[in-house]
């Protein structure tokens, strides 16, 4: 597979020095149009494991093994460096400004824009707007799509698998507009039942938002698929992406996705900043989300004119070390192959299921054939949240409740789960820890 | 008739025997395994406690003036942690619930070694149990 270079590398050589969470790609790259595999550098998880300081503590007096990668994945050393040194080299507000540090930090915040348009594929940067996350990307979708195309009697689909974040928005303007929500069910194993897909989707839909890949059980969708049926009926699709990007590259033309989201931090990036993707003809047709600086061209009191993609979809002064963080952290996931990423992660998949399997009175919830890196499981006879309590004193950090998703942990009748979710630093001897921590919890609970 | 802090006391000494925190909560554990249960019929929302990760439910009943705590989770550490707060606070006056100072929790350790989630739960426990004794003070 041949991977896009982000066009900004001629923009980017000559400002190298302002943004060097890139620096070691650009000097890959410089020379080229494009990169193939055999340019990536060669996966070893012991070495990934280096570049993330966290993964060195210890937590009540073990070593930390951090399974909640899910929740929020650990920053690795350069993009924790690039924040560091923004704030100490680099810092001013940006867009505005004509001296020479709002340039350079506007030029670094545009750059990583560019950098994860390049990375995603994008047609344009302008169609690449940050978020504060992928909550705040479907609130945004939610708010202006829906203020436009969302009227009395349309419908929304979405699936069982959602995340609070991929319901409640949609809830919102539904009931403000009188239009209705239309649920896509699943199967024991956590699959989206895409006959009953086909039947949900009519003249009166006016949106699909699916989740990409399901936080609570590793669900991989078909989003191909269902987004060539929702094309059929004209009907556009918004993919939440935030448990799809930390394990694997997508492409927006490829796709051909409407509207694509997700969440910096879980991409090894900073908190507080994400990415909605739209396309330019839809995202030019919508109206602007929040009123403030830098989305407007002319204010008068008597009338406001709105300033252009992107900036008319992001008001006010953004997270921009946010912005140059993510982009240093896409820079750092960008450079391992994306296949041996995958080999991996699967790898470890297969052997936290196979040794969990072992251990009596674990039952996985979710076993779909196509799954992410998530094992979502229950001991029988004890709460996830006794389970979650002894694996943390252990120095095992999991996830344990409903995982915001209370609509699916219904679907299955229980209170919630045991979520460990790994990520491209996880490696086999975490899953010792884990499964060893298991059977000390069954110990003492059962 | 021990009063709350000569309870307290008691509970601060049987902690100190142990130095390991998963010895702490295997004791946890089997308080909780030895809690009196709780009769379906008071399994209802209001006696609900928020703010928990598991559910608990508490219920209070006055009898000879004092009040009588019973309560169940359906997670066994939390109904460990509610079966030593009903040691403490359970056929007390309301009175005295209301006037007491829970200087056992800090003590033993439970407050930092439970997250944040886990410690607004324990929080929510208490807040219950005072508002309930705040209430039936004024009744009674």
């Amino acid at each position: 597979m041949v991977l896009k270079l982000p066009k900004s590398i001629g923009l980017s050589q000559h400002s190298a020095h302002h943004y060097r969470g890139k620096v070691s790609l650009l000097n890959h790259q410089q020379n080229k149009e494009s990169q193939d595999v055999s340019l990536k550098k060669q996966f070893d998880v012991e070495e990934v494991r280096k570049d993330f300081p966290i993964l060195k503590r210890k937590v009540h007096g073990s070593p930390l093994v951090y399974l909640d990668s899910g929740a929020s994945a650990q920053k690795p050393k350069s993009v924790i460096d690039t924040v560091s040194r923004y704030y100490s080299e680099q810092h001013a507000n940006i867009h505005r400004g004509v001296h020479h540090l709002s340039q350079e930090a506007t030029q670094a915040y545009e750059e990583a824009r560019e950098v994860i348009r390049g990375y995603i594929n994008a047609k344009h940067s302008h169609e690449v707007l940050f978020t504060k996350g992928t909550t705040d990307g479907i609130n945004l979708v939610a708010s202006s799509f829906g203020r436009k195309f969302i009227n009395e009697g349309d419908e929304v689909i979405v699936s069982t698998l959602e995340h609070h974040s991929n319901i409640v928005p949609w809830q919102m303007i539904c009931e403000e507009k009188g239009a209705s929500l239309k649920v896509i069910p699943i199967n024991q194993a956590g699959e989206l039942n895409m006959e009953e897909f086909k039947s949900l989707l009519n003249d009166r839909t006016r949106l699909v938002s699916v989740t990409h890949v399901s936080n609570s059980l590793g669900t991989i969708n078909p989003v191909e698929e269902m987004i060539e049926l929702s094309h059929a009926k004209n009907v556009p699709v918004l993919l939440d992406g935030a448990q799809a990007v930390p394990h694997k590259h997508v492409d927006m033309q490829a796709l051909d996705v409407d509207f694509y989201v997700f969440s910096g931090h879980k991409l090894f990036g900073p908190t507080g900043v994400g990415v909605l993707y739209g396309k330019e003809d839809l995202l030019n047709q919508m109206p602007p989300y929040q009123g403030g600086g830098d989305m407007i061209e002319k204010v008068t009191f008597e009338k406001t004119t709105y300033n252009s993609l992107p900036h008319k979809f992001e008001a006010g002064t953004p997270n921009i070390v946010g912005g140059i963080g993510l982009g240093a952290a896409v820079v750092y996931f960008d450079q391992f192959d994306e296949k041996q990423i995958l080999d991996h992660e699967q790898d470890i998949l297969a052997y936290a299921t196979d040794q969990l399997s072992q251990i009596e009175g674990v039952k996985f919830i979710g076993t779909a054939t196509e799954k992410a890196s998530v094992v979502s499981f229950l001991l029988e006879g004890s709460h996830p949240f006794d389970v979650g309590t002894l694996l943390d004193q252990q120095g095992i950090a999991v996830r344990t409740g409903h995982h915001c998703t209370q609509p699916l942990m219904d679907f299955y009748g229980i209170p919630g789960t045991v979520r460990a979710s790994f990520a491209i630093y996880n490696n086999r001897a975490d899953v010792d820890a884990l499964v060893a921590g298991v059977k000390r919890a069954a110990n003492m609970l059962l | 008739m021990s009063t709350i802090d000569d309870i307290q006391n008691e509970i601060i000494e049987e902690f100190e025997f142990f130095d390991q925190w998963m010895d702490k909560y295997e004791y946890i554990i089997d308080l909780g395994k030895k809690l009196a249960p709780l009769n379906d019929q008071f399994k209802h929302d209001d006696n609900l406690i928020p703010g928990c990760q598991s559910r608990v439910w508490l219920h209070a009943e006055m009898e000879n003036d004092q009040v009588k705590f019973t309560a169940d989770s359906d997670a066994v550490i939390t109904k460990g942690i509610i079966a030593l707060l009903i040691r403490v606070l359970s056929n007390q006056t309301a009175e005295q619930i209301s006037r007491s100072e829970l200087y056992f929790i800090d003590r033993i350790g439970l407050k930092e070694h439970l997250s944040p989630t886990r410690s607004n739960g324990l929080v929510s426990m208490v807040i219950k149990i005072k508002a309930i004794a705040d209430n039936l003070k004024r009744y009674h």
